[in-house]
């Protein structure tokens, strides 16, 4: 069992290393088939390893493989629970899809094996962040993660936008990695240690209650870096640049949820903190609000999915920032499955528009690409919260959890029903501006249905995000048995009584279908084309935040360094040492003119030296 | 008088070790000026050869002084070694004359700074 | 008292043949002043009882090693021309005021005391510098440094042949020095 858990990390480990060494010799598609495999089988043993719990297996298990850190206490630790668990299926099994898929798409792409080289290491560090048992290995996950998703984004990186995306990325989750950092430490002084078992378990008798807001919020800080929420997701949008696989893996499905996952896991040290859990719902709330609202303005597939994800990822948050941490994980879970879903389906589309991302020349793609439309249809119902698909479950378990949590949750939960309406709304859009109405095609392009490879994934992941919800129900809450032993330390919010709860649900089904409605009058009974100019330029350019950021932050920040660089540095540093080296060679062309080349010269330094050393003798002899 | 011989004449007059000492002082300062002063290669040569033949004399003069026999050892090892500086170093002057058709030092200042 | 005589004569016939081979414009009168103050070396070596080292002196110092000197000042050729002006600045007060001071000190700080060391008490009986008593000392205490001497000449003689081989490339030799 413990070699079981070491292969689910150590097989895409190895995959990533035989790409890494010998992708170039595999080359295409062998180096798909590696990467895809080692993914699958992990998928595979996750699963064996898995089905050890529902058979009353031992909850939290550790597995130990090494030292690391012997003066921190700290080893390479695994934990295997059913949060860990679930994490990893998610990870391994929406990657093996997107592998595959990615063998289609990344056909004919010079740069074929270097690209599941990176996708391997991204499914390693992902696994060991949600494997880790300590905060340490936790981090190094978290790190790696950001440096795969970093190498991903800017894969294409001749491109200079995709550099630039990667790079912008990295910045960013810089700024919330070092709230983390801050957070491990105080975790540490508090804790003398950074397991999970010896920090929560002694969290409420260890921490006051001002140590654990200061921690919780500088996780959240962390986790709002790695998840894209307010005022840290600037990065996500850009992040589009890299190829669409990547996107509907780490960016979508995966690595965005980390924070998710974090604060879920940690949820004993927010539950001890009132004001943080407030916090995190609040920034949940708003940027669910704030990213939908952006995501009905843009014209570029790819960047409404973006916006979607971090609206989507604000529910998460907004689940367990209100202790709902089950719905939030399920919120996770289920998104993972649509969303993965709608950017694999978008990316089949923009394969088959030869490239084409911009909705305005989309259209009428219905009858071009059956099994992308249909696949994707159920991804968009899902998404926008109609039952029985699997989005409404999970959204709905986090919007009630809310709810029941009363006083101003109450309306935090209100801004959460907006937003399900706007959800639907701009989803349809997407939707309909592509799939119905007249084609608006470039000329030359031939839509053409992907390859078997792409759309065995897309049908997989349809029937995912159709039933998936079902693993949660009101009246069969599998999940939360399976999940409960991972929680147990925490209080959680749980649902409303089954009245409310129906009403609640009646609310939020009435959003998502006048958010349809308004959009099918819009864009298919009236035909409203690609609307552009005024307050919908406004929301292109996503409320014009990241020139806002740009003159604030960046701009002095780069004056800053420039001060530093080209004054501090160039005049005083370099000074300093080009100073020494002016020195040492001013004083050598001077000493050098004793350098006569003349022997007597030499020789007669030499008798004066003589001479002086008889005088020293003598007169310390005391001859004179 | 000076004190040198007013201490010799009380004993007869005879030649004491030191003597020759105060001679091989001036003689090494005599070679030492010619080899400061000279530009002629072999002349300098020839200036080293009078310092340590004027070292030698004050080993042998120390020797009768102390009546022991290391100092004369010593002379014969300084003339081997002499021997062989002399065949090296008239060697190199041979060789630097047959490509710079000089034997001053003064022209064969190539290495300065 | 004949020893005294012999004493004065020498050593004015050694400062003589120095001074001479110090000032003679030309190198062959210069070895033949060297060659009248090393002939009064090994003089002054039998006076010492140093008779071995007196040999030596003449056959080695006196006979082979200005042999060598004359043969090489006869090879190159008599270069009256070589020292004329002093070119290096203060070269000839300072050498002066140098040497002199050199000679003053010595005979200041050594006045009454010239000798001041101990005898080794390797020979007490006979002391003098004959071949059997010389070579009874260093073929005795002093086997290693005479095979060391073995071996230096041994390299010089190797470096003498390879000097006379060695054609030096131009370049090394007057990469500088034809700048000027």
């Amino acid at each position: 069992m413990d070699f079981l858990i070491f292969l689910i990390v150590a097989l895409p480990l190895a995959g990533f290393l035989e790409l890494l060494f010998f992708g170039k010799r595999i080359g295409e598609p062998g180096a798909g088939y590696v990467a895809s495999a080692t993914v699958g089988i992990s998928f595979v043993l996750a699963l064996i390893a898995g089905f050890d719990f529902l058979q009353g297996g031992e909850h939290g298990r550790t597995v130990e493989l090494f030292a690391w850190i012997p003066s921190l206490g700290l080893n390479a630790t695994f934990l295997w629970d059913p949060l860990s668990a679930m994490m990893t299926l998610v990870v391994t099994g929406v990657g093996a899809l997107i592998h595959i898929y990615s063998i289609g798409y990344m056909h004919g792409d010079p740069g074929f094996g270097r690209f599941f080289t990176y996708m391997n290491l991204f499914i390693t560090s992902m696994l060991l962040l949600v494997l880790g048992a300590n905060f340490g290995i936790l981090f190094v996950g978290w790190e790696l993660v950001g440096l795969s998703s970093y190498l991903l984004i800017s894969f294409w990186f001749e491109k200079p936008s995709a550099a630039a995306a990667g790079k912008k990325a990295f910045v960013v989750n810089r700024i919330g990695d070092f709230g983390f950092l801050i957070a491990l430490m105080l975790i540490f002084n508090s804790f003398g240690s950074l397991d999970y078992g010896s920090v929560f378990e002694g969290a409420e008798a260890t921490l006051t209650a001002g140590t654990a807001t200061a921690i919780a919020l500088l996780l959240l800080v962390g986790a709002a870096g790695k998840s894209a929420q307010l005022p840290l997701y600037v990065w996500l949008p850009d992040a589009m640049e890299g190829p669409t696989p990547v996107s509907a893996l780490i960016h979508a499905a995966t690595m965005v949820t980390a924070g998710v996952y974090m604060v879920a896991r940690t949820g004993a040290l927010f539950e001890l903190s009132s004001v943080a859990g407030a916090v995190v719902t609040t920034v949940g709330a708003l940027t669910a609000f704030y990213a939908a609202t952006i995501a009905i303005g843009q014209r570029d597939i790819k960047r409404v999915l973006a916006y979607s994800t971090i609206s989507q990822l604000g529910y998460m948050f907004m689940g367990v920032g209100a202790l709902a941490l089950v719905g939030g994980v399920f919120h996770l879970v289920t998104h993972a499955f649509f969303k993965a879903l709608l950017f694999l389906g978008a990316g089949s589309v923009i394969h088959a528009m030869a490239g084409e991302q911009d909705m305005g020349k989309m259209g009428g793609l219905r009858k071009k690409v059956p099994v992308t439309f249909a696949t994707m249809v159920i991804a968009w119902i899902a998404i926008s919260g109609i039952p029985p698909f699997a989005g409404f479950w999970s959204k709905d378990e986090i919007l009630a959890s809310v709810f029941n949590r009363g006083g101003g949750y109450i309306v935090l939960w209100a801004v959460g029903i907006v937003t399900a309406g706007l959800t639907a709304f701009y989803m349809s859009r997407m939707m309909f501006l592509t799939f119905w109405g007249e084609p608006r095609w470039d000329d030359g392009v031939v839509p053409h249905e992907s390859p078997r490879s792409m759309t065995v994934p897309l049908l997989a992941l349809a029937g995912l995000s159709a039933v998936g919800g079902l693993i949660n129900t009101p009246w069969r809450p599998a999940l939360e048995h399976f999940l409960e032993p991972s929680f147990e330390l925490v209080d959680q919010t749980h649902l409303p009584e089954a009245g409310v709860q129906v009403a609640l649900a009646a609310v939020s089904i009435a959003a998502g279908v006048i958010g349809l409605l308004v959009a099918y009058r819009r864009y298919v009974s009236r035909a409203t084309q690609l609307e552009e100019g005024g307050r919908w330029d406004t929301l292109l350019a996503g409320y014009h935040v990241d020139d806002l950021y740009g003159r604030t932050i960046v701009a002095p920040g780069k004056a800053a360094a420039d001060v530093m660089a080209f004054t501090a540095d160039a005049k005083l540093v370099d000074g300093a040492v080009n100073g020494m080296g002016g020195l040492v060679n001013w004083a050598g062309r001077i000493l050098s003119k004793l350098q006569t080349g003349m022997v007597r010269s030499y020789g007669l330094g030499i008798l004066g030296g003589v001479v002086g050393v008889v005088v020293w003798l003598l007169v310390a002899g005391g001859g004179f | 008088m000076i004190p040198l011989l007013a201490q010799a004449s009380t004993d007869g007059l005879t030649v004491e070790p030191h003597w020759y000492m105060a001679l091989a002082a001036v003689l090494f300062a005599i070679g030492a000026a010619g080899l400061l002063l000279r530009r002629n290669a072999l002349v300098m040569f020839m200036s080293i050869e009078l310092m340590l033949n004027a070292v030698n004399l004050t080993f042998v003069a120390v020797d009768s002084g102390l009546g022991s026999l290391e100092g004369q050892i010593s002379v014969l090892f300084v003339m081997v070694v002499a021997a062989a500086e002399v065949t090296v170093g008239l060697a190199i002057i041979v060789a630097v004359f047959r490509k710079r058709a000089t034997a001053s030092v003064d022209e064969l200042a190539g290495m300065r700074g | 008292m004949v020893e005294v005589v012999l004493f004065a004569i020498f050593a004015l016939a050694a400062l003589a043949g120095a001074l001479v081979m110090v000032t003679a414009r030309n190198p062959v009168h210069s070895a033949m002043g060297l060659l009248l103050s090393m002939f009064s070396m090994a003089v002054f070596y039998v006076m010492n009882g140093a008779h071995f080292v007196a040999a030596v002196q003449v056959l080695i110092y006196a006979g082979a090693v200005m042999t060598l000197f004359l043969f090489v000042i006869m090879l190159i050729g008599v270069d009256r021309a070589v020292d004329t002006d002093e070119q290096i600045p203060l070269q000839r007060p300072m050498v002066l005021l140098l040497g002199g001071g050199f000679v003053f000190l010595i005979f200041s700080a050594a006045w009454d005391a010239w000798i001041t060391g101990r005898a080794s008490g390797v020979c007490t009986v006979d002391c003098t510098g004959t071949i059997e008593n010389i070579s009874s000392e260093l073929f005795g205490a002093w086997l290693l440094p005479f095979e060391a001497t073995v071996l230096l000449l041994t390299i010089a003689a190797v470096g003498t042949v390879a000097l006379a081989q060695f054609v030096i490339k131009p370049r090394l030799l007057e990469s500088r020095g034809d700048e000027e």
